[in-house]
Formats: C-alpha cells, structure tokens, sequence
C-alpha cells in the first residue's frame, strides 16, 4: 500500500472524530512513514512496518472518549440557516410530541415486558398462599368432620405447594431472560451508534 | 502486566526518551526499541497526556523540506522522572517483601 492510500483510508476511518483531531493524526503518522522512508525503507515497507489501517483506526477509536465521538456526532456539520431556525421552533409541537410519543412508546413496551413478569410472581405467590390457606384450614375443620375433607385439604396442599415451585423456577427464568434482552437492547443501541461512525 | 502500571512505566519511558535532548516520533520509538515495543498510536496518546500535563512541549519544524515535531522537556517532566526513581525504590523493596514472604509458602 502507497502512503498517500494509507493517509487516505486513515481519513476516511476516522472521520467520526472532530476534524482537528483527524488532521492532527494524519500529520503524526505520515510523519511516522516518512522518517522510515529516510531510513532507506520503501514506501511498502513503511507503510507495512505501521501495520493495517484497520487495526489504527480501531486503536484510535479505542482510545477516543466516547464522549468526544457523540459530541462531534451531535454537533451539525454546517451552520443551522435562519429559516431552519425559525422552522425547528415552529414545528417543535409537532417533532417535540413525535419525539416524546416515541419515548413513551419505548417505555411502555418495556412497563408491559415488567408486568407480565409481576404478574406471574404474583400467580405464585397466590400459589403459594393458598397452600398456606389450606394447610391452616385444616385446623378449622370441625372434629364432627369427615376425614375425607382434612385428606382432601392436605392433598390441595400438597399440589398447590409443587405448583408454587415449579412457577418459581418459570417466574426466575422468564426475570432472568427479560433482564438479558434489557441489557441486549441496550447494547445494540449503542452498538448501532458506534458502527454507523465507523463506517460512515 | 497491569495496564495502569504499563501506562504510568510508559510515560516515564518516553519522558527519558526526551531527557537529553529533543526527539520526535520515530526517534522515540527506535530509542525505546531494545527495551520496550511500542506502537505509534501507543505512542500518540502518551505524548498527547504529557503535553496536556505541561511534562512536555511541541514544537514543529522544517526537516529536510517536510514538517516534523519535535518534543521538549519540561522541568514537570524531570521532575517526574526524579520521582519515578523514588518510586521505584519503594516498589523494590515492596517487591524483596513479596519474593521473601512468597517463598515461606512453597
């Protein structure tokens, strides 16, 4: 690879960062390749001895603050026009209803995610209530009672206890999932963010 | 090693690379070849954090019909270095402490 190919592709990958930083980068490396070159290397040689532009582009993205990435990304790439201005601000009923309509979408999704998990505890805990119930029940059976009712008692208990601990273990797998998809959606948000800045 | 270890021998590495006389970028990275390796962009963002913390200065001149930037101690910057030698005698003696006390185990 040539040094001018070099330079370029360093440009290119970079072109998330502000755009003194990228100037300054470039400067740096192109002045790493032309001392080699001084050296009596060739320009392949050079260039080759930095290694590939894929792996000092992502070093440097690496080091760079993600803060610094969000703040170039945020920030418009050419000066807001007065009509812009002026139309952001008159429509800002319009975008500003979008945007939060659009958040309270998410946040609901996510509260129905949540409650069909509150709800399944509470199947279970009123599972396991019952058992409870049951179990205290037999003590008010009146001694005139047939043994029948306390054997039947004993025996709803019974079940409704193995119930109650089989749901526990859906109720835990199905917290543990939601937990992991929240996380997983989270991840790809921000992994969405990052890949659109590398390769745009 | 510990990256934070690494990082801090590192500034000191480039700090001495600079001592004597002003450097630049391939300069440092030959210097400090035999002992330690170093990539460029390694090496961009410690001379970044030295110069933010006034341990260095920049300064750009022609060499040979191109731009080059040369790097120059501070008196922070040797400074540093003194203290990284103070250092260091507290970490040989926390490390005489660990080889002696590790040894009673085996």
């Amino acid at each position: 690879m040539s040094k001018q190919e070099f330079l370029a592709q360093l440009k290119d990958g970079l072109s998330g960062l502000p755009q003194s930083d990228i100037e300054e980068r470039v400067a740096f490396y192109e002045e790493m390749i032309d001392d080699r070159i001084e050296e009596g290397l060739s320009e392949e040689q050079a260039v080759s001895e930095i290694g590939s532009v894929e792996q000092v582009i992502a070093q440097i993205v690496e080091d760079t603050p993600f803060t610094r990435i969000v703040k170039e990304r945020v920030r418009p790439k050419r000066k807001l026009q007065t009509w812009e201005i002026v139309l952001l601000i008159l429509g800002s009923p319009v975008w500003a209803a979008l945007l939060i309509a659009a958040f309270a979408v998410m946040l609901s999704i996510y509260i129905v995610i949540w409650s069909v998990i509150i709800s399944l505890w509470a199947v279970d805990l009123s599972l396991f209530i019952s058992a409870l119930a049951c179990i205290v029940a037999i003590f008010f059976i009146p001694a005139s009672g047939s043994g029948a009712s306390v054997l039947a008692l004993i025996s709803a208990s019974l079940v409704l206890v193995g119930l109650s601990i089989f749901v526990f273990f859906g109720c835990k797998a199905a917290t543990k999932g939601a937990v992991i998809l929240t996380k997983k959606v989270a991840l790809g948000i921000k992994n969405l963010f990052i890949g659109k800045e590398r390769a745009r | 090693m510990d990256v934070q270890l690494k990082r801090g021998l590192l500034d000191v590495c480039v700090l001495a690379a600079i001592r004597n006389e002003d450097s630049y970028g391939y300069k440092i990275i030959k210097d400090m070849k035999p002992y330690i390796e170093l990539s460029e962009s390694t090496l961009y963002t410690i001379l970044k954090r030295l110069e933010l913390a006034e341990m260095l200065t920049v300064r750009t001149a022609e060499h040979d019909g191109r731009l080059r930037k040369y790097y120059h101690i501070t008196d922070a910057g040797k400074k540093r270095i003194d203290e990284f030698k103070d250092e260091w005698n507290e970490i040989m003696s926390i490390y005489q402490f660990v080889i002696k006390e590790g040894q009673q185990d085996v």
